[in-house]
């Protein structure tokens, strides 16, 4: 067990990565000698050369569009774009290559890669530095949209991207990137002293799970909180805000339960309905602007499927249709613990 | 090397063999065998035959739009350059050179005709499907080239596109991150002079498309793309010199489409006739015949023999390509991942059950 902070467990999980698979590089802007603007690659290029960490020119699409080639041609890369913002030159590779390729050629060609960028708010950064724009992608049918939002899941959901056969795209909330250390399940270092041994009855050793090996499912949400009250649905920075807002509702003896999707395409629809059944209520919280995010998806599947368990109507906390204002004004905007507490009393009030 | 002799800031061009198939430069003539000529004109027929099958069973509503390769025939002999490894990856006017790749000519008709299986060809044929948003695939052979490179593989890539996708800000991309990473790729400019209705000189300001390649630190070369011995040259230097590990290479391969740049555009509106009758004068199928048949080694009754097999080579293909079944609802659905997600398998099931439903209904 380790105490880190989520950067820390991207800049492990990418390491243990290239060690154990001498497929995987990682190419971007800065991501070499810099160790990227956010010292998420630091370290890499020392260790494993500058051929398998690479230092590229400054083109979104051309880090995107070769790593596709990449891809096709047998190796495994993770792309870093610098911040979200900066994605959509990238966008047509994205969504016309990237995410077609194996169905457009019936699983002849396919693009195993990962997309690392820094995304969403609360870091008081320059404009277009604070973008949660999800909704572009999760909206690409072949593209899978992960968003951690803790240490453990950051290390686990992104070996589990590398290792996918599919495009991941891998937004990692700026807020929350040095904002905590967190255990994760993994020992420090790939000494083999520290691998785990699994032996059967008579003490013969069956397998041997490595020190650093600990993966999360995508796909799959995991249950913040258990509450009986009322559920909070989100994803990325805006968990702790719903983890804050809860403890101002607790004063008043209420408790939500919170939903951390952890990956946003494909959700896990299953844990949403199954949650909404014991609490009869919802609110979903969103960082990105109202219209069209993906708590409008949200709230049609609770209504399509669980129409008999509501209480209340769905309601969604989200930012605005607006463009997200500079640092001065930045407190307008997103989601806050008040406002989703306001949410939650206005379910209840049903 | 050719790309020392031919300056494309001079604008001067490679070519080899005259309009009327005479060799006007033996010392850059390539070594091609007699059989290597009548295989590269057999592709070349084959190509242009394919097509104008094509544009037949479009104007009957047999397939749907499709860019035809007429007049841009001699890139059979680049592809005919590459060696069994090389990946090969097209724009939309490429499938006469992918034939010569080991694409089935059924694999064409499948395609155009709306079956997603025409994409799928035999994995050693290395070519990627048909591309088009017009100029970003190039960095996919960027990349393709890149991996090859760091897995210390001898294998070249090569990209083929028009005039037009040199405007596209990814082409220049690709020329950047090629130059730089000295990657192991050749681009293959087929300058047919028209991007749809625009032409060439609207697309750059610059004297030539090859002259381009200077700025991102690679050879560019231009040269007659009607000529099959410049093509053949010209991508085979690139090939190897890719291949010895010395980088990317820059080909501007002049030429001309005598037909549309679609089914769905009509030519006449916006070219002159006489530009289209001077390049027919510089056909590259032609120019071969004539080379062929002036060194003696072909002759009317050869002639004809191909055509015949051509023809039954089409009838089979197209046959064959009709005959193909539509694809499945589960074939739509469970290629998007490797595995079917939840919200896939769900929205499958619903559309089973409509379908279902449906055929249930049409047979009361």
């Amino acid at each position: 067990m380790v105490k880190i902070t989520i950067l820390e467990a991207i800049n492990k999980a990418l390491n243990y990565e290239m060690n154990r698979d001498s497929s995987v590089v990682v190419l971007g802007e800065d991501v070499g000698k810099e160790g990227g603007v956010f010292r998420a690659t630091e370290g890499l290029q020392q260790k494993y050369g500058a051929e398998r960490v690479v230092d590229t020119p400054l083109a979104e699409a051309g880090i995107v569009g070769s790593a596709i080639g990449m891809a096709i041609n047998g190796l495994k890369p993770v792309c870093e774009i610098q911040f979200f913002g900066f994605i959509y030159p990238a966008i047509n590779q994205i969504i016309n290559h990237a995410s077609r390729m194996r169905t457009r050629s019936r699983g002849l060609y396919t693009c195993p890669l990962v997309i690392r960028t820094p995304y969403g708010i609360g870091i008081k950064a320059l404009e277009h530095h604070s973008e949660s724009t999800e909704a572009y992608f999760i909206h690409t049918p072949g593209l899978k949209v992960v968003i951690p939002s803790t240490a453990a899941d950051a290390y686990g959901l992104l070996l589990s991207a590398i290792r996918d056969p599919d495009p991941v795209l891998f937004l990692e909330p700026t807020k929350l990137y040095r904002a905590f250390k967190e255990e994760v399940p993994i020992d420090e270092g790939d000494k083999k002293a520290l691998d785990k041994k699994e032996s059967d009855k008579s003490g013969n050793i069956t397998k041997t799970v490595k020190a650093g090996e600990y993966t999360v499912p995508i796909g799959k949400a995991r249950i913040v909180q258990e509450g009986m009250d009322c559920t909070l649905i989100s994803w990325g920075a805006m968990v702790k805000e719903c983890e804050k807002a809860a403890e101002l509702l607790a004063k008043e003896e209420i408790f939500p339960e919170i939903i951390d999707l952890r990956t946003v395409s494909p959700m896990d629809k299953e844990a949403i309905l199954a949650s909404v059944k014991k609490t009869g209520r919802a609110v979903i919280v969103q960082e990105a602007p109202r219209t069209l995010g993906l708590s409008s998806e949200i709230s049609s599947i609770i209504t399509e499927n669980s129409m008999a368990d509501l209480q209340a109507p769905v309601i969604r906390v989200t930012s605005f249709d607006i463009i997200p204002p500079l640092p001065k004004a930045e407190h307008y905007y997103a989601p806050d613990p008040y406002r989703i507490y306001r949410g939650v009393k206005k379910v209840l009030s049903y | 090397m050719l790309y020392e002799q031919f300056n494309p800031l001079r604008e001067q061009q490679l070519q080899v063999m005259d309009k009327d198939g005479r060799v006007i430069r033996k010392d850059l003539m390539p070594k091609l065998s007699n059989d290597d000529l009548k295989k590269i004109y057999y592709y070349m027929v084959l190509g242009r035959a394919a097509d104008q099958k094509a544009m037949n069973l479009q104007r009957q509503g047999r397939i749907g739009t499709f860019a035809p390769v007429y007049g841009q025939e001699a890139q059979v002999a680049s592809a005919y350059a590459l060696q069994q490894g090389d990946w090969v990856v097209p724009a939309f006017r490429e499938h006469a050179l992918a034939l010569v790749r080991g694409m089935p000519l059924k694999n064409f008709y499948l395609y155009y005709m709306g079956h997603e299986t025409g994409s799928v060809v035999p994995k050693d044929a290395r070519i990627l499907p048909v591309s088009v948003p017009v100029g970003s695939h190039p960095l996919h052979a960027v990349g393709i080239a890149w991996a090859s490179k760091i897995r210390k593989e001898k294998n070249v890539a090569i990209t083929y596109f028009g005039d037009g996708a040199t405007s596209e800000g990814e082409f220049h991309e690709a020329m950047n991150f090629a130059g730089v990473l000295k990657v192991p790729v050749i681009f293959y400019c087929q300058n047919n002079q028209w991007a749809i209705s625009v032409p060439r000189k609207i697309q750059t300001a610059s004297r030539t498309i090859a002259q381009k390649a200077v700025a991102y630190g690679m050879p560019g070369i231009q040269i007659d793309g009607n000529d099959i011995f410049a093509v053949y040259a010209a991508t085979k230097e690139a090939v190897d010199r890719a291949r010895r590990g010395e980088g990317p290479y820059f080909i501007e391969a002049v030429t001309y489409r005598f037909g549309p740049h679609t089914t769905a555009d009509d030519p006449t509106k916006y070219r002159d006739e006489k530009e289209v009758e001077f390049w027919k004068q510089r056909c590259p199928v032609m120019r071969l015949k004539k080379y062929m048949t002036n060194l003696g080694i072909w002759d009317d009754s050869q002639e004809k023999k191909l055509l015949e097999a051509v023809d039954k080579e089409i009838e089979t293909a197209v046959a064959d390509a009709e005959k193909t079944p539509i694809a499945t609802v589960d074939e739509i659905f469970d290629n998007t991942f490797a595995q079917l997600t939840p919200q896939l398998a769900e929205q499958k099931a619903y559309l089973k059950k409509v379908m279902e439903e449906k055929k249930t209904r049409t047979q009361k």
